[in-house]
């Protein structure tokens, strides 16, 4: 058993709880940055565990695999806890430029989030994937009250309300499941799926679509996903960055359930449709926006669709397309918001409304920053968003579902080009009288903090462009491992032989 | 007692259902509390019913199933917070607001 997997969890755990007790925001401020860098080296060190190939296990207290809690360690969780774990390194940086003093406790809310989203990642066992999610949930709705507003406490209404009514219908859904198959444990459910007697068969069906309705609400996936543009556009710019992961939470969810136990519950149709269809309405938000942070929460939403376009054909190819936007979209997006936080700030009354206002001048790199991070979202050719997108677009035609995907993708990449084009000209060109002010001047070295959390997503985003052929690789490898079951499964018994049988 | 169960499950779901859909926050946080109330006793049913028995001890069976019971423990607490908060917010949001419109918009009827 290698203790490290526990880390990612005990980690944040500790750093959230020690930045509640230490006295003034210097000092939480050290605690968070610092449990943020050793969650990275955590996280880099843990990529390296997973690379050899087999899923590794921890069982949390040495209890065995159905009673006790198991954590999993493959490819996926692995790139996953990465991916957040860079995310939360900019972000906490980034909010030393000032976003962690509009609000208490801005640092504690970080790491309790990150403890359960890769919880959420690692988890092994239905009902803590549930527990999990409640763990990112509370500290998410908490963040999105950060620097509180009328507006702010609205949003925040309707994204606890909408997720209540959805861990109900997941614990419906554990309910069914549990009773069809008598355990919660993944390996478990993977290994009975197959030989269900007929009479609990569908309690098993009905279980595994509530689950995936309930992802589909935190992945925002079309019909479910209404609550997203306004929730995210309403956060302050360093927590949305932040909530760019939360929507891939779900979408991993899906994809874990999806390839282990359901699938032959014909669920890729279905997802397949629903994210065509919401590939066209993430393009149409971004085209109606008003704001940035209202066209960056649309590129959310087709990120969202891009992944699951692909993800939904639950073949090899399409699988390893998906992993490879995975990394490449959250990061991108979380840049976004980043920036838009930015460019609010330097605009002063005009914030990131998309409307002519006070030039700006004298910030070279804000504006180059810009282009580099909607081009990147948009996938066009020097960045990773385009190795993705042709990835996409060959997984499709493999699977024969090429003139459904190419005429959709490719239209919502031109309108999404015409989108951030639109915004960047508006916002950097179209100078009304007067120049722009910060309306919260920075302090010093804040904007060495924000730059710094700005060009660490660059950098991550241009890493991903330059080792594409690696990194591709190891998407790969990825979707390989997560369409061999039967290997996560054996990997997870081999950790109770191990301990003498049970 | 199966009969009995599922139609209180029933009841309680389709009370909170309509209630949750109502336009003012004091409804939705009872409908979202008796939808959480229904989903443990559903929780509760998963692993089969069963009356008079303890579901940890020597004696001979048949025993009721312990671990949607430490389920159910673990649904409460959660629900019970995830509650909380939201009647925290619902009331700073009619301290900000003065009324407690789900759209922030009071136009007075709908009462």
């Amino acid at each position: 058993m290698n203790h490290l997997l526990v880390a990612p969890l005990l980690l944040p755990l500790a750093g959230g709880a020690l930045a509640l007790l230490v006295r003034g925001l210097a000092a939480e401020r050290i605690v968070g940055v610092m449990t943020s860098i050793a969650l990275l080296a955590v996280a880099i060190m843990l990529f390296g565990v997973a690379a050899d190939g087999a899923a590794a296990t921890y069982d949390v207290g040495d209890w065995p695999v159905p009673y006790g809690i198991t954590l999993v360690l493959d490819r996926l969780s692995a790139t996953l806890l990465l991916v957040t774990a860079v995310l939360a390194v900019a972000v906490a940086v980034y909010s030393l430029g000032g976003a962690d003093r509009r609000g208490r406790h801005f640092h504690a809310l970080l790491q309790f989030q990150l403890l359960g989203v890769n919880g959420a990642f690692l988890t092994g066992d239905l009902f803590n994937l549930f527990v999990f999610f409640e763990v990112l949930l509370i500290a998410s709705y908490a963040l999105l009250m950060h620097d509180s507003r009328p507006e702010r406490t609205l949003a925040a209404i309707h994204v606890v309300v909408l997720n209540l009514v959805g861990s109900v219908l997941f614990l419906v859904a554990v309910g069914c499941i549990y009773s069809a198959a008598g355990s919660l444990n993944f390996a478990d459910l993977a290994e009975r799926a197959a030989s269900l007697p007929p009479d609990r068969q569908g309690l098993w069906r009905a279980g595994g679509w509530l689950l995936l309705i309930v992802f589909a609400l935190k992945a925002a996936l079309l019909p479910l996903g209404f609550w997203l543009p306004g929730a995210y556009a309403a956060a302050d710019g360093a927590v949305a960055a932040l909530f760019a992961i939360l929507t891939k939470v779900g979408v991993v969810a899906i994809l874990r359930t999806g390839t282990l136990m359901f699938g032959d519950l014909g669920l890729g149709p279905v997802l397949f449709a629903l994210a065509l269809m919401t590939l066209g309405l993430g393009a149409a938000g971004m085209l109606a926006a008003r704001r940035l942070g209202g066209l960056a929460a649309h590129a959310v939403i087709v990120s969202v669709g891009t992944l699951l376009v692909s993800a939904s054909l639950f073949s090899a190819a399409g699988l390893a397309a998906a992993t490879y936007y995975l990394m490449h979209g959250t990061l991108a997006t979380a840049l976004l918001f980043l920036l838009a936080d930015r460019i609010a700030a330097v605009r002063g009354a005009a914030g990131d409304r998309l409307e002519a206002a006070v030039a700006i001048r004298g910030r070279a790199a804000l504006p180059v920053a810009f282009v580099l991070a909607a081009v990147a979202t948009v996938g066009l050719p020097p960045t990773g968003g385009f190795v993705a997108k042709v990835a996409v677009l060959e997984a499709a035609t493999e699977a024969g579902r090429a003139a459904a995907v190419f005429p959709v993708l490719l239209l919502v990449s031109l309108l999404s080009i015409v989108a951030l084009a639109r915004a960047g000209s508006t916002l950097f060109w179209k100078a009304g009288p007067g120049v722009g002010e910060d309306t919260e001047p920075l302090q010093v070295g804040g904007k060495a903090a924000a730059g710094f959390g700005i060009g660490l997503l660059l950098l991550a985003v241009g890493l991903l462009a330059v080792f594409a052929g690696p990194a591709l690789e190891h998407a790969e490898a990825t979707a390989a491992q997560l369409l061999d079951a039967d290997g996560y499964v054996q990997a997870v018994r081999a950790s109770n032989l191990a301990r003498g049988g049970h | 007692m199966e009969a009995l169960f599922a139609f209180g499950i029933g009841v309680l779901v389709a009370a909170g259902v309509y209630l949750s859909l109502r336009p003012r926050l004091f409804s939705v946080l009872l409908g979202v509390t008796l939808l959480s109330y229904a989903v443990n006793l559903f929780l509760l049913a998963s692993g089969g019913l069963m009356a008079g028995s303890a579901p940890l001890t020597n004696q001979p069976g048949p025993w009721p199933d312990p671990l949607p019971q430490a389920l159910v423990l673990t649904a409460i607490v959660i629900s019970f917070g995830m509650t909380a908060f939201l009647i925290v917010l619902a009331l700073r949001a009619v301290s900000e607001r003065g009324h407690d419109h789900v759209d922030g918009r009071d136009t007075g009827d709908e009462r």
